[in-house]
């Protein structure tokens, strides 16, 4: 009797914790599923939400939106450049801190936290009044510096983690086997640093690609695909821009699963 | 001797530690110090009759950040901000602790489902909310339909639809840390205390959540601070009624340009910021799990 109690007790919670989970869920997924459903929207009017039945329409003319596509492009090169040097740069830095001795190595650790911290607009805004106190142009050069200084801070975390664990002594018997430290580093080193660098890339690379407040501020004509969105949500948003929406998302999900491995499992912000 | 030694010292760690945390300092310094002295800098400065900055002494930008009509945008950014993190906690603890306690597989795949969403771009996914909730949005379609509602509602525009979007913007950042605090718990522990006696929710304030409190500091870190920026959300979702102060740090720089008026405001963003960092680290909370 008691047991029997106890067991609809225990079947009740987890139908709770199931339900609670599935509304969580919901809620992440609602905007997504609005996204997809009005790329399909047949509407042609103005701020394009009511809903005017099914069409493909938007797909076809997503491609004669140069406008759109071209800062589809401005994102993609921007990802792409400014990870390629975030995780040279982040991984030479995270094993030098590791291995070297040196002054001041307090003082930059803390500065690393300033961008990981500190609100996204205040960065902007910081990189804006520099970048036009020293009068480099805004555009595609200063979206670039600005994408790498926010996300070598990542990179360095993630390469680090992989570094705690780090036995030194296989590098030992590489040199000790004749290998010069650059040898070593890039047969011995790098190989076992890889997951870390590559989930510090990952991170940058999404990072990047979804920054919208701190390219608000230093991109000066240059628009990015988050930028062109922003420009045209007063008029109403487009189901074209939706129908770009969910290619990029289709081709991340097709894209991760095709790569999943460890990479991801420390993916975070 | 001496000389050879220290040749050899430059060779072996002075040399490999400027090629490899060079670049990196170089970067810290131009384009993460710099500018952040530059900004305190603006903030003293002046603007002509056409806002173009002069770089003269002035502390007016600080005395115009006490009107009264910024006040109250503060407090509305306390305000909204706390609530954001409140809900975050309430709805993101339990499902942490669900998804964290799951069998090994399904908890891969539940965990990546969390992260799916952020993939889509945050501005799209919040006009998302904004074509759902409108007055002509597809709520109010469906609720009319159904005849629950005769007239449509405007969510829109709310502090609490604000919170919704920045709850929405943020959460992950509250379940990540949180679901590692949990997974970490021991379970004997839990074990322990039941045996012991201890009814489940005894355990729960006792045991667990004192375990996890380094989670929930963090997270609450992790979505605060960015809230009081994340202008966007209140631009898109409240309309104009649910200004914070990224909103009028954003309009300063964009629309208002009085860029030293802007600085000010951000020197507050930054005050704030370094305050809560170090209430954390007193409350022991490690910078580490700010990271990743």
């Amino acid at each position: 009797m008691n047991n029997t109690k106890r067991m609809r007790k225990k079947m009740r919670n987890k139908a709770l914790s199931v339900l609670f989970c599935v509304l969580v869920y919901l809620f992440l997924f609602l905007p997504i599923s609005v996204i997809v459903a009005n790329s399909f929207n047949a509407t042609t009017s103005k701020p394009y939400m009511m809903w005017k039945g099914f069409t493909l329409d938007w797909y076809s003319k997503l491609f004669d939106n140069t406008l759109l596509l071209e800062s589809f492009e401005n994102t993609m090169i921007i990802a792409i450049v400014s990870t390629l040097l975030a995780t040279v740069i982040g991984t030479l830095g995270a094993v030098g801190m590791y291995r070297y001795r040196f002054k001041g190595k307090g003082i930059i650790n803390g500065l690393l936290y300033i961008p990981v911290v500190i609100p996204e607009i205040v960065i902007g805004i910081a990189l804006l009044t520099l970048f036009s106190k020293v009068n480099i142009p805004r555009g595609m050069i200063t979206l670039i510096l600005a994408h790498v200084s926010f996300s070598v801070p990542f990179v360095i975390f993630n390469v680090r983690a992989r570094l705690s664990g780090y036995d030194k002594s296989v590098e030992e018997a590489s040199m000790d086997l004749g290998a010069n430290r650059i040898v070593t580093f890039f047969e011995v080193t790098l190989p076992i640093l890889a997951p870390g660098i590559g989930g510090g890339a990952l991170l940058a690379f999404t990072l990047s690609i979804d920054d919208v407040i701190i390219s608000y501020f230093v991109n000066g004509q240059t628009k990015t695909y988050p930028l062109k969105v922003m420009e045209s949500i007063k008029s109403g948003v487009a189901p074209d821009v939706n129908a770009l929406s969910t290619l990029i998302l289709i081709g991340t999900i097709v894209l991760v699963t095709l790569t999943q491995s460890d990479i991801l499992k420390r993916k975070g912000k | 001797m001496k000389k050879k030694r220290s040749k050899h010292e430059f060779r072996a760690n002075t040399l490999p530690a400027m090629v490899t945390v060079g670049p990196m300092v170089l970067l810290l310094i131009f384009l993460v110090v710099a500018p952040l002295i530059f900004v305190a800098v603006m903030s003293f400065c002046q603007t002509d009759q056409y806002y173009n900055v002069v770089y003269k002494f002035t502390a007016e930008n600080y005395s115009k950040l006490i009107s009264p009509d910024y006040l109250k945008i503060y407090g509305q950014s306390i305000l909204i901000a706390l609530l954001t993190t409140i809900v975050c906690i309430i709805i993101g603890y339990p499902f942490a602790y669900i998804i964290a306690r799951c069998k090994s597989k399904k908890k891969k795949l539940l965990y990546m489902l969390v992260i799916v969403p952020f993939w889509t771009n945050s501005l799209i996914r919040i006009y998302g909310w904004r074509t759902f909730l409108g007055s002509n949005g597809w709520l109010n379609s469906v609720l009319q339909n159904l005849h629950i509602i005769k007239e449509p509602v405007d969510f829109l525009y709310k502090t609490g639809t604000t919170v919704l979007g920045m709850v929405y913007c943020l959460i992950p950042f509250m379940i990540l840390p949180l679901y590692t605090a949990i997974e970490k718990l021991d379970g004997s522990l839990l074990e322990a205390s039941s045996d012991l006696g201890a009814k489940p929710y005894k355990t729960f304030l006792e045991v667990i959540i004192p375990l996890t409190s380094g989670g929930i500091f963090s997270g609450s870190i992790m979505v605060f601070i960015p809230c009081l920026g994340y202008f966007f959300v209140s631009n898109i979702l409240g309309g104009g009624n649910t200004d914070m102060i990224g909103n009028l740090i954003e309009r300063q720089f964009k629309s208002a340009n009085n860029w030293p008026l802007g600085a000010a405001l951000s020197i507050i963003l930054i005050v704030v910021t370094l305050i809560l960092v170090k209430i954390y680290q007193k409350l022991g909370g490690d910078m580490e799990d700010l990271g990743v």
